[in-house]
């Protein structure tokens, strides 16, 4: 095997617990050039980690931007839930208009019904 | 209130609660969201877009993950979209020099400040000098020791795309800061 083809395969060999073919890491036991590439990237990879506490300070107002934002969004979802509650109040309201209406139709038809005809 | 009883308040409705959270982790959001998508103002869009999406969610928040590694996912799928929308007719070298860096350790450890901040200062721009696609991978990774599962699934990408992305990004990123000199690798 050829550094040039374990150079390739290293980028992925340096995480922990990738599985490396076994003649990758018979000739990175036996060539200093790809220890030395290995150890690169293990430098890499430790530098990486570290940029993890390195906070960016966003502009000022970002957050009173975002709480706004927020408290817009819990304003929007109030007033929907208030509309959702007054739907179902005029849907509750229409159908027991309906079903009295339907109730005094068929008493009326029923009162018809059992009236007696008048001679004719 | 722990952030562990903030949480639990948010998911019972509590709004205020969710808001202290808000202020307890935005310079971190804003920080991975600066990363990812490499400028100011896409950065602060993505942050009032992420926590909106949580608000929404954090009802299905079951803290089985720690809930920065959750609002980290919400922050990566949403800087995804964000970019993937974006027209990209601004031109980059509009970049004003980036927000503030204030870097923890450096508080800590004063005497190391100067050599970890000169490391840090290159790295940084080698990573913000990737293309997209390869940052994205690279900084929720490396950085931010997402799983390849959870980077896949929030990017819509196959977790074995995930990988060659990210073993090339690691590859530019050691070309850039390991520059061979006549067969001697100049360290970082």
């Amino acid at each position: 095997m050829r550094c040039e083809d374990v150079a390739l395969i290293l980028p992925r060999a340096v995480d922990v617990g990738e599985p490396v073919d076994i003649a990758v890491q018979q000739h990175v036991n036996t060539c200093l050039a790809c220890q030395a590439e290995l150890a690169r990237y293990h430098k890499l990879l430790k530098a990486l980690r570290t940029l993890r506490s390195q906070y960016l300070m966003p502009a000022p107002g970002t957050l009173a931007l975002t709480l706004a934002a927020l408290g817009e969004s819990g304003e929007r979802q109030a007033i929907r839930s208030v509309l959702s509650g007054r739907r179902g109040a005029y849907i509750g309201a229409l159908g027991g208009a309906a079903v009295a209406a339907g109730a005094a139709a068929a008493a009326v038809a029923f009162a018809r019904r059992k009236a007696p005809r008048l001679a004719g | 209130m722990s952030q562990e009883e903030l949480v639990a308040a948010a998911r019972g409705g509590d709004q205020q609660a969710f808001e202290e959270l808000v202020r307890q982790t935005y310079v971190g959001t804003y920080t991975l969201a600066y990363r990812l998508t490499g400028n100011e103002e896409d950065a602060r869009d993505v942050v009032q877009e992420t926590y909106l999406r949580a608000w929404k969610a954090i009802r299905r928040f079951r803290g089985d993950a720690q809930f920065s590694t959750w609002l980290y996912r919400i922050t990566a799928n949403t800087a995804s979209s964000t970019t993937q929308r974006r027209n990209r007719s601004r031109s980059e070298s509009l970049d004003d020099g980036g927000p503030e860096v204030i870097d923890e350790r450096l508080f800590a450890n004063p005497e190391a400040s100067q050599e970890a901040s000169a490391l840090h200062d290159r790295l940084a721009a080698a990573v913000a000098e990737l293309p997209p696609k390869l940052r994205t991978i690279v900084v929720l990774k490396d950085i931010y020791d997402l799983p390849h599962e959870a980077i896949a699934e929030e990017l819509g990408i196959s977790v074995a795309a995930a990988k060659v992305r990210l073993h090339r990004a690691r590859k530019r990123l050691r070309d850039v800061l390991f520059e061979d000199r006549g067969g001697v690798a100049r360290a970082v």
